[in-house]
C-alpha cells in the first residue's frame, strides 16, 4: 500500500520516529519552559542533565543492578537533587540580572558536566538493553511497531499531560502561574516563593533525567546525547513560544512528525526543517505559536 | 493557628523605619502606631513615601532598618513570604491581579494564615459582582470588580491588619461609595486599616488618624478630631 507514492510502512515508521523524537522535544522544552517562566533562566544545561539521567541509569544497571522500572524513578530524583543544589548554590544569585547570565552559567555548566563524563566514559556509546517487559514489537498490519518505541510515546505524553495538569489545575500550579507573573506579590500573599523557584527547577530538570532514562535503549548512552539534541529543543521552545507549557508539549510533538514526514519525502532538508520553521515563526509572530506578546 | 492573634492592644508599631532602593535612600526615620481596630491614613504628594511605608513593612523594598513590631512582635528580619503570617493583608496600588489565574483562583490563591477570615459565601455576599465573574479570568474584570477581588483576596485569609494603597484610584463614584461602605464594615470587624489614599474625600470620614509624610518622614500627625482645623493647611501641604 502506497500513500502519496510512498510506501505505508516507510511513511509509519518515519512518523513513528518523529513521533519519537517529538516525544523527547516535548518533554525537554516542556522542563525549559517551566524553568524560563519562573527563574527567568535559559537553562543550557538541560541537554547535559539528560545526558545524566541516562547515565545514571546506565550506572544504575551496570554498577549496582537496579533495573530499568527503578532507575526511571531514581534517576529523575538524583539529577533533580542535584538541580537543587545547583539552584540553592548557584541559580540563585542572578536572578536578578540580565538572561544572559543564567545562560553563560548553565552554559559553562554543561561543558563541566560533559567534560566529566567524558572523562570517565570516553565518547564511544555505552548500551542499554530494552527491558524485558518491553521487547518486540507489533506488526500493525501496515507496518511493524517495536513495543518500546511505542512506551515512549506513551511514557512522554503521561509526563507531559500530567505535568500540565498540575501547573493548570492543582493549587500548586496556581501557585507556580501566578510566581511567573508577579513572584514579589505571590510572596506578600504569604507563599514561600524561593522555595517554589527550587521545587521548580528540581522539577524541570528531573523532566530531563526522565527523558534521559527513556532515550537510554534507543540512543547510545554518550556524554554528548545532550549537546546534540538540546538545539533543536531550544528551536521548539522558540517556535512554541517562551514560558508557554501547552506550547511547549505540542510544538515538540508537531516539530517531530514535521521532521520525520521531511525525512520521508526531502530527506536532505530533515535536519534543518526545524531551524526553518523558527525562521519563520521569528519573522511572522516573535512572541511564537503559543507565547503572550 | 498562630501566637500572632493573642490579642495585642498595639497592632502595628514602626520605629525608625529607613528603606533604600538600591543606593536611593526613601524613607527617613518612619515612626507611627496603629491600634486594634483603628484605621489610619498615609497623606502626602507623589513621591513622599507613603507606598514605600506599606512596602516597607511587608519587606518589598531593597533595604530596610529600625522596627517593626506587628501584635507585639519584632518582624523587621522576616523574608517577605513570612509576613502573611502576621496577619498581613496587602492590597496593591495596581491590584496585581494575576491574569492567567480564575477570578476564583484569585481569591483561593493566598494560604489562609489564621482562623477568623471571611468564608467564600460571606465574601460573596459582600462583592456580590465577584460571585457572577467567579469563572472569568481575573484580569477580564472591570478595575472596580478587580480592586474588589484584591480586597476579598486579603479578607478570605483571615488578616486582621489590612494594607491598603490606593484602593479608589481611578474608580467610578459609584465604586468608591462602595470600597467605603466596606471600609466601614471591616471597621465595625475589628480589622486594623493602614490606607495610602490620594482620594482625601474618601478617607476623611473612614481614618481615626492621618499620617502626613514629605520626602520620606513623617511632617505630622492629625487626630480625626483636629481635621477641621488642620484643613486649610492639609490643603496647601498635599497640593488638593
Amino acid at each position: 500500500m502506497e500513500i502519496f507514492g510512498v510506501p505505508s510502512a516507510l511513511l509509519g515508521s518515519q512518523l513513528l520516529v518523529g513521533l519519537i523524537n517529538g516525544s523527547f522535544y516535548a518533554i525537554l522544552s516542556l522542563g525549559l519552559a517551566i524553568i524560563f517562566g519562573l527563574l527567568n533562566i535559559i537553562n543550557f544545561a538541560h541537554g547535559a542533565q539528560y545526558m545524566m539521567g541516562a547515565f545514571v541509569a546506565w550506572i544504575a544497571l551496570t554498577k549496582f543492578g537496579i533495573n530499568y522500572w527503578v532507575a526511571l524513578l531514581v534517576a529523575p530524583i538524583v539529577v533533580g537533587a542535584l538541580g537543587v543544589l545547583l539552584e540553592r548554590t548557584m541559580l540563585r544569585k542572578l536572578y536578578k540580572l540580565d538572561h544572559l547570565y543564567g545562560l553563560l552559567l548553565t552554559f559553562g555548566l554543561a561543558l563541566i558536566f560533559e567534560g566529566v563524563f567524558r572523562d570517565q566514559y570516553g565518547i564511544s556509546g555505552q548500551s542499554y538493553p530494552v527491558p524485558e517487559l518491553l521487547e518486540g514489537g507489533v506488526n500493525l498490519g501496515f507496518m511493524y511497531l517495536p513495543i518500546y518505541r511505542g512506551w515512549i510515546v506513551i511514557a512522554a505524553l503521561a509526563v507531559c499531560f500530567g505535568t500540565w495538569f498540575m501547573i493548570e489545575k492543582t493549587k500548586l500550579g496556581a501557585y507556580l502561574r501566578a510566581g511567573t507573573e508577579n513572584p514579589q506579590m505571590v510572596q506578600a500573599l504569604g507563599i514561600n516563593v524561593p522555595l517554589l523557584i527550587t521545587f521548580t527547577y528540581g522539577y524541570g530538570v528531573a523532566l530531563a533525567a526522565f527523558a534521559g532514562v527513556l532515550a537510554a535503549p534507543v540512543y547510545q548512552v554518550n556524554p554528548l546525547m545532550g549537546s546534540n539534541l538540546i538545539i533543536v529543543v531550544f528551536a521548539v521552545v522558540v517556535i512554541g513560544g517562551m514560558g508557554s507549557i501547552m506550547g511547549a508539549i505540542l510544538t515538540g510533538l508537531g516539530l517531530g512528525l514535521i521532521e520525520g514526514l521531511t525525512r520521508v519525502f526531502y530527506p536532505e532538508g530533515s535536519a534543518v526543517v526545524v531551524f526553518i520553521i523558527m525562521v519563520i515563526v521569528l519573522l511572522v509572530r516573535p512572541a511564537g505559536l503559543f507565547g503572550k506578546a | 493557628m498562630t501566637s500572632a492573634f493573642q490579642p495585642h492592644p498595639e497592632m502595628l508599631r514602626i520605629l525608625d523605619l529607613h528603606s533604600f532602593y538600591g543606593e536611593s535612600h526613601i524613607l527617613h526615620g518612619i515612626d507611627l502606631k496603629v491600634a486594634r481596630g483603628e484605621c489610619i491614613t498615609l497623606l502626602g504628594r507623589n513621591g513622599s513615601g507613603r507606598s514605600t511605608t506599606l512596602k516597607s513593612i511587608l519587606g518589598l523594598v531593597g533595604r530596610r532598618s529600625g522596627s517593626i513590631m506587628v501584635n507585639g512582635k519584632e518582624v523587621i528580619d522576616e523574608p517577605t513570604h513570612r509576613m502573611a503570617r502576621y496577619g498581613i493583608g496587602y492590597v496593591p496600588e495596581e491590584r496585581a491581579i494575576f491574569a492567567s489565574l480564575s477570578t476564583e483562583e484569585n481569591l483561593m490563591l493566598p494560604p489562609q494564615v489564621a482562623t477568623g477570615g471571611m468564608s467564600l459565601d460571606e465574601i460573596y455576599g459582600m462583592f456580590p459582582n465577584l460571585l457572577e465573574r467567579r469563572n472569568s479570568p481575573g484580569t477580564k474584570l472591570s478595575g472596580g470588580e478587580q480592586q474588589m477581588l484584591a480586597m476579598a483576596r486579603v479578607l478570605r485569609t483571615g488578616a486582621k491588619l489590612l494594607l491598603l494603597d490606593e484602593i479608589t484610584e481611578g474608580l467610578a463614584p459609584v465604586i468608591v461609595k462602595k470600597l467605603g461602605e466596606v471600609i466601614t464594615e471591616l471597621k465595625k470587624r475589628d480589622f486594623t486599616i493602614v490606607m495610602v489614599e490620594q482620594n482625601f474625600r474618601f478617607a476623611a470620614p473612614l481614618a481615626d488618624r492621618h499620617y502626613v509624610l514629605e520626602h520620606g518622614e513623617i511632617i505630622a500627625t492629625i487626630p480625626a478630631a483636629e481635621l477641621p482645623q488642620k484643613m486649610d493647611w492639609l490643603h496647601q501641604t498635599l497640593g488638593v
